[in-house]
């Protein structure tokens, strides 16, 4: 397995760990006391497990087992694909950190990594499709 | 890679595309706000997303990977799964139009039905394939 592959899928079942925390977290609020902060995870929780998880685990075994592009060039840019890796982790973390913040508006000047989130997430995806495209073929 | 498949996940990476650009634009609103009526893309976004690139991922490379029937007709009658394809498109297509469009309810429902009879067609035709490798 390519050493990249090994980053996503790592990556991968990290953010599935704490995807399941914040899921605990998430039902202990209605049972214990907890921050108020815990009552607008559900967002993250749900881009930990679909983004940061089930995405990142795809990428990670598409990069890794789809056809070769060609002898010289198999996985085709390696540098795009680094690139995905580095943008996509860093957009989820941006937004682990800002979104509960911006939601309690207890900061609301955080907004603008929100923005840069959003950016960095989509175009790690179209950069992830563009380097797969042509790669998905008979052989 | 079969030529279903080709076509399955090339569609689910267009799917993944458009879904991540849908989840950008709600997401940079959240942060700086654009246009509040943005929100209404999270329908559309969760069926890109769910389905559309997910589902239809997992579909794609299921037909490539698992195990083939004969020596001969490796894939059988892959009428079944081609329809599935259609189908699934079809269905994701009309739910997203759909919910954008505030259109009548009954075309939101011909699009789950239409993703619901590609998984049954998807289903009927990869069944035989879930069986070990020779076997």
């Amino acid at each position: 397995m390519p050493r990249l592959a090994r980053w996503f899928i790592k990556a991968g079942l990290l953010y599935f760990v704490l995807a399941l925390i914040t899921g605990v977290l998430l039902q202990a609020r209605t049972v214990i006391d907890l921050p108020s902060w815990v009552n607008v995870l559900n967002p993250v929780y749900v881009h930990l497990l679909t983004v940061g998880w089930i995405t990142q685990l795809i990428i990670g075994v598409a990069y890794w087992m789809f056809p070769k592009f060609s002898r010289e060039r198999p996985r085709r840019s390696e540098k795009l694909s680094w690139a995905v890796f580095v943008l996509l982790n860093a957009g989820l973390i941006l937004r682990i950190i800002s979104e509960p913040r911006v939601t309690m508006r207890s900061e609301p000047d955080l907004g603008w990594m929100l923005a840069v989130s959003a950016v960095l997430q989509t175009t790690a995806g179209w950069l992830f499709v563009i380097n797969t495209w042509a790669r998905v073929k008979e052989r | 890679m079969p030529r279903l498949s080709i076509w399955s996940i090339r569609a689910a990476l267009i799917h993944l595309g458009i879904g991540f650009t849908l989840g950008g634009l709600m997401l940079f609103n959240k942060g700086i706000t654009l246009d509040p009526s943005l929100w209404r893309l999270l329908p559309i976004h969760v069926e890109f997303v769910l389905l559309g690139w997910t589902v239809q991922l997992a579909m794609g490379v299921a037909f490539w990977i698992l195990p083939r029937l004969q020596r001969t007709e490796r894939y059988g009658n892959p009428t079944l799964a081609w329809i599935a394809f259609a189908l699934l498109n079809g269905g994701v297509l009309a739910v997203a139009a759909g919910e954008w469009l505030d259109s009548p309810a009954w075309l939101i429902l011909l699009g789950r039905s239409a993703e619901l009879a590609a998984v049954a067609a998807f289903a009927i035709y990869i069944w035989p394939r879930v069986k070990p490798f020779g076997g």
